[in-house]
């Protein structure tokens, strides 16, 4: 039997992978990866949620979609701006952009 | 064990392993292509829980789209593999240390929490039951959210075109 407690420990498992990757990681791609297994974790409490919590509605599965949609909102523009960094400063590696540090 | 258990420890061992690779893999090429069976797991959970519409658009967006984008911009950044440099800041012991202590308090407030089971049960098509959630009660999300993907495309494309 799969309870609502079997999925919200590993999607908190997940999420302390993603957020291993975001502090430990040197590469601004990487970091990308980082937030979007972050973002993932969420979706699926928010799934979950909807089955066990609220079968009746339909909101957790809405609400899930638009954190999809907003997430490949923020893939585009976050992988945009590792671009740029790397036009600007030949590097994408974020210890090595230090321009607004004293 | 029922045969939904049984799905749901291999998608887990599925999900955590692949994992493991995107943040552990010295290989940056290794880490991208190691997040498509983590998603593709995560869209074997959404089957589980009777969300397939989502399953489908996880499908579509997270190992399609997110995977290929992250791919192109390590082709047009790096040039390779990463293998050459240091992949990993000095802060790996803390960054363990943080994150195993965030998921061993996620899950003892979780496993300690009594959840209450709601009432009711899910559309058997969730489809048509979105469909018409997000056109009738979320019009407003739905419009909100057209919005924001119109402005990021368009800050994507300035941010990341060629100065002239």
């Amino acid at each position: 039997m799969v309870t609502l407690t079997h999925y919200l420990v590993l999607s908190a498992l997940v999420f302390a992978l993603g957020l291993f990757a975001v502090v430990s990681r040197r590469n601004g791609v990487a970091i990308l990866m980082g937030i979007e297994l972050m973002l993932n974790a969420a979706n699926i409490n928010l799934v979950a949620f909807n089955k066990y919590a609220a079968p009746g509605a339909i909101q957790g599965q809405i609400f899930a979609l638009i954190v999809i949609t907003l997430a490949a909102c923020e893939a585009a523009v976050g992988l945009a701006l590792v671009l740029a960094a790397y036009r600007s400063l030949e590097t994408i590696y974020v210890d090595e952009i230090n321009l607004m540090k004293w | 064990m029922t045969g939904e258990a049984l799905a749901f420890y291999v998608i887990a061992a599925v999900i955590m392993a692949s994992g493991a690779v995107v943040v552990a893999s010295p290989n940056i090429v290794h880490s991208a292509v190691a997040l498509i069976p983590a998603f593709l797991g995560v869209t074997g959970l959404y089957i589980l829980l009777g969300a397939e519409f989502v399953a489908g658009v996880q499908v579509l967006i997270y190992a399609g789209a997110i995977t290929v984008l992250i791919l192109f911009v390590i082709m047009l950044t790096e040039g390779g593999t990463g293998l050459r440099f240091q992949q990993r800041n000095e802060q790996g012991p803390i960054a363990a240390a943080v994150a195993a202590v965030v998921a061993a308090l996620l899950a003892t407030g979780v496993t300690h929490t009594a959840w209450a089971r709601g009432a009711g049960v899910l559309p058997a098509y969730t489809p048509g039951a979105i469909g018409q959630s997000f056109l009738g009660t979320n019009l407003l999300v739905f419009e909100g959210t057209s919005v924001v993907l119109l402005v990021c495309l368009v800050g994507a494309i300035i941010i990341a075109r060629k100065e002239e």
